[in-house]
């Protein structure tokens, strides 16, 4: 756990770029000057106008579907303008907001799942923030990643949070690592909410005066040290599954850029070099190695969405960076057996020459990795 | 002083001898060589062939330009931070990228500049170049001398076994080591001497910064109170005994000393260390607090030198002529003396060290030895073997880390490079 470093989306944070305010919609009657209409249906979800002026917008939305939908305007790169949600069949409801200059989609989503039905929205006039279309699919890829982790993870930290409830110490410990690795693998989006990251991903020596230990680490200390479940790590299971369905239903409005994923991948491997390459992550259940993987193949994913900017930039970069994350996967597939699994050696029969070998290996990518951003935004 | 005071906005502040590394970098941009200019006429911009000009001022630049590397004969400074490197590359290519951008980085942290774009000023989003913790201090008489290990040498590794020098020997076990693995040997290394601390570990971190991925640091140690003096006319600093400690070292302006006993000569047999040295490093415990303990009769028993002037047994100044057999026969001095060795002579630029206590309470303190001769064979090991089977100070130390370095020539101009010679 460490300071918040991507911002979430939040009217205080976003009033240079908009102001977004939802709700109000029963009494407006959808009417008003300017108003875009939006009538989404279980298939369709058609705009009344392509072209809007910069500045405040309504838009006036009818479900003549069947099933409860939402409806958004989005950045290029999915990052949430505005949105309203749990529009009920054959109901109205009025989204407003503030909007610069630049492009947009309006998606509905019908049963409130998936990408949406998507229409374009140009906003002209004002100051436009312009940013190449590589760059925003780079980001709105990252952005697909990141949610589908937290989706992934969810069924998985239910595994693990039920055995903990049950009291099945096995069968927590066989499920811990893996219901672990969705975060891992995007450490700094996950961390940008400040108040979910203390709760659930935070060790012993890092809570504050008065701050009760929750989360995985907890439980952690409480399979591996103490042997055994209590009522409080039982009651404590589904507080954590609990905090993780808040991540799962948040990270999507996570504020993301690219220079915020170029340093989000060399924070990954910080975390490695500071808390995994120590043992002091998985101190108790010592499946360091798996979390570091997991860093690793976080990075690497933002780093691979970046690189084909990157490389018509800064192609001496990109061909290091190619090698060094080469060199560091090769060197951790010496700790596992079978390449497509997630089984690592236990960190504590890692030794001290092989921890060197790896805390270098981890060096010789962060510091190139380092440089990323300044290569995306040349 | 702050960086404000150095930036070059207050012109009364000019009164310090060397410009400070932000206003050099304002002046010069990359790849100006102004240390020399700037400095108010302190150092010659290029060494002359014997590289023997003691640079006085402690704020000025010592030329990294000449026939040998800057920090050998160079008068010793007050400070080291000495590394020893792995390499971690295969690639040859690679690892002769990195001795170039090494030696560019050396190039301006001796003269006071930032290396590469600076600290500060670049894109926000990025990390700068330069770590930044030398803004505003002077070169402080920076030197960095690098050094290539046996094991780069090894078969396999960069096609170097047959470049590799008879002298570059594998050090022989000597009684009484204790040597820590962890604290020994190393491909390669860079002695990185300074008046200013903070100038040593500077330079140090930024190349270890530049290596990484193609280098990673085996070990380091950091050095003060020089023990050994390069300038026979001031005064012999004193060691973590008590002791005045190099006296009769071999003087950096003695040419005729340095060419027989440092430098390596065209003749001898790997031509591309022609101009260069060897290097031995040790690192020596000493048990303080058991020396402590020894009556004053029995430390200056065990030197052959009396603690307060430093003048042999039977003298009464410390550099008169000590004579040998007034000494117990197991006296340091006596031992460690040319005349008891065959003439075997080396030059010490050794530091003290103290890194704290060690768990049992005890100072962890003792000496850095470095030696540089033109061959350990006839130098350094001869007198190391008399020393650990005889010397009456082997009660009071232990040898715990030990390395060997070919030292290559220096760098001729900007066009060259560390090591060219042994990769070209």
């Amino acid at each position: 756990m460490r300071a918040v470093r991507f911002s979430v989306v939040t009217a205080a944070a976003t009033v240079a770029a908009l102001t977004a305010v939802t709700g109000c919609a029963q009494k407006s009657d959808g009417k008003g000057d300017g108003a875009l209409q939006v009538v989404a249906k279980d298939d369709s979800c058609e705009v009344s106008k392509k072209k809007l002026p910069a500045g405040h917008i309504e838009l006036a939305v009818q479900n003549k579907g069947s099933k409860v939908t939402e409806v958004y305007v989005l950045f290029p790169d999915d990052r949430i303008v505005a949105e309203r949600e749990n529009i009920g069949p054959g109901t109205k409801a009025t989204i407003t907001a503030e909007i610069k200059a630049g492009s947009y989609e309006v998606a509905c989503k019908p049963g409130m799942k998936g990408h949406g039905i998507r229409q374009k929205l140009e906003v002209t006039g004002g100051n436009a923030a312009k940013r190449s279309p590589e760059m925003d699919k780079a980001v709105a890829d990252y952005r697909t990643y990141v949610q589908a982790q937290a989706d992934e993870t969810l069924p998985k930290a239910k595994k693990f949070t039920d055995a903990v409830a049950a009291g099945d110490i096995e069968a927590a410990k066989k499920i811990y690592a893996d219901s672990r690795l969705g975060w891992e693998r995007t450490e700094p989006v996950a961390e940008s909410f400040g108040d979910i990251d203390p709760k659930v991903d935070i060790r012993e020596d890092g809570l504050e005066d008065g701050q009760k230990w929750t989360g995985w680490h907890r439980l952690e200390k409480a399979l591996w040290q103490d042997k055994k479940l209590g009522a409080e790590e039982k009651a404590l299971a589904p507080v954590l599954y609990k905090d993780l369905l808040d991540w799962q239903k948040r990270v999507g409005t996570a504020d993301i850029t690219p220079t915020s994923m170029a340093n989000g991948a060399k924070e990954l491997l910080d975390e490695v070099a500071t808390g995994k390459v120590t043992g002091e992550e998985e101190r108790y259940s010592h499946t360091d190695l798996i979390d570091f993987k997991g860093n690793v193949e976080g990075a690497e994913k933002s780093y691979e969405l970046l690189k084909p900017i990157a490389s018509k930039n800064d192609a001496a970069l990109t061909a290091t960076l190619d090698k060094r994350f080469a060199e560091l996967n090769t060197l951790l597939d010496k700790y596992r057996k079978d390449k497509s699994s997630y089984e690592f050696t236990s960190y504590e029969k890692v030794g001290k020459a092989d921890r060197k070998e790896l805390s270098d290996a981890v060096n010789a990518l962060a510091e190139p990795l380092s440089r990323l951003a300044a290569a995306v935004t040349k | 002083m702050s960086d404000q005071t150095q930036a070059g906005e207050s012109p009364e502040k000019t009164s310090s001898p060397a410009p400070s590394r932000r206003a050099l970098l304002g002046w010069g941009g990359a790849g100006l060589a102004l240390g020399a200019v700037a400095a108010g006429g302190a150092v010659a911009a290029v060494r002359t062939e014997n590289d023997a000009v003691p640079a006085a001022d402690s704020g000025a630049a010592v030329p990294f330009h000449g026939a040998h590397q800057a920090g050998i004969a160079t008068a010793v400074q007050d400070r080291l931070h000495f590394a020893a490197f792995d390499v971690t590359t295969k690639d040859r290519a690679e690892l002769i990228a990195l001795l170039k951008e090494w030696t560019r980085a050396a190039e301006r942290m001796t003269a006071g500049h930032a290396v590469g774009d600076g600290a500060y000023g670049g894109l926000a989003e990025a990390p700068p170049d330069d770590t930044g913790e030398a803004l505003g201090l002077k070169p402080s008489r920076l030197t960095l001398t690098i050094g290539f290990g046996p094991s780069l040498f090894a078969k396999g590794r960069f096609g170097l076994e047959d470049k590799r020098p008879e002298a570059l020997v594998d050090l022989p076990k000597f009684p009484g080591d204790n040597l820590d693995a962890a604290r020994s040997g190393g491909d390669l290394c860079v002695q990185a001497c300074a008046d200013d601390p903070q100038v040593a570990v500077h330079a140090i971190r930024n190349l270890a910064r530049i290596g990484m991925g193609r280098t990673a640091i085996r070990w380091s140690q950091l050095g003060f109170g020089k023990t050994s003096s390069t300038t026979p006319d001031a005064q012999t600093p004193r060691n973590m005994m008590g002791f005045k400690d190099g006296t009769r070292n071999i003087s950096g302006t003695d040419t005729a000393a340095l060419d027989k006993h440092v430098w390596v000569g065209p003749k001898d047999d790997a031509g591309w260390m022609t101009g260069g040295s060897y290097l031995v490093a040790r690192r020596i415990r000493m048990h303080i607090e058991t020396w402590d303990r020894a009556p004053l009769q029995e430390q200056e028993d065990v030197f052959g030198r009396d603690k307060g002037e430093g003048a042999p047994v039977g003298k009464a100044k410390e550099r008169d002529e000590p004579f040998l057999k007034a000494m117990l026969p197991t006296a340091h001095v006596r031992l460690a003396h040319p005349d008891s060795n065959g003439g075997a002579t080396i030059l010490r630029r050794g530091y003290s060290f103290t890194d704290g206590t060690d768990g049992l309470g005890r100072l962890d303190a003792g000496l850095f030895f470095l030696a540089y001769q033109r061959d350990v064979r006839k130098a350094f090991i001869p007198l190391q073997r008399r020393l650990a089977a005889h010397d009456a100070l082997n009660e009071y130390i232990q040898h715990v880390g030990s390395a060997h370095f070919a030292v290559p020539p220096g760098v001729r101009d900007k066009g060259d490079w560390w090591g060219r010679a042994l990769f070209s």
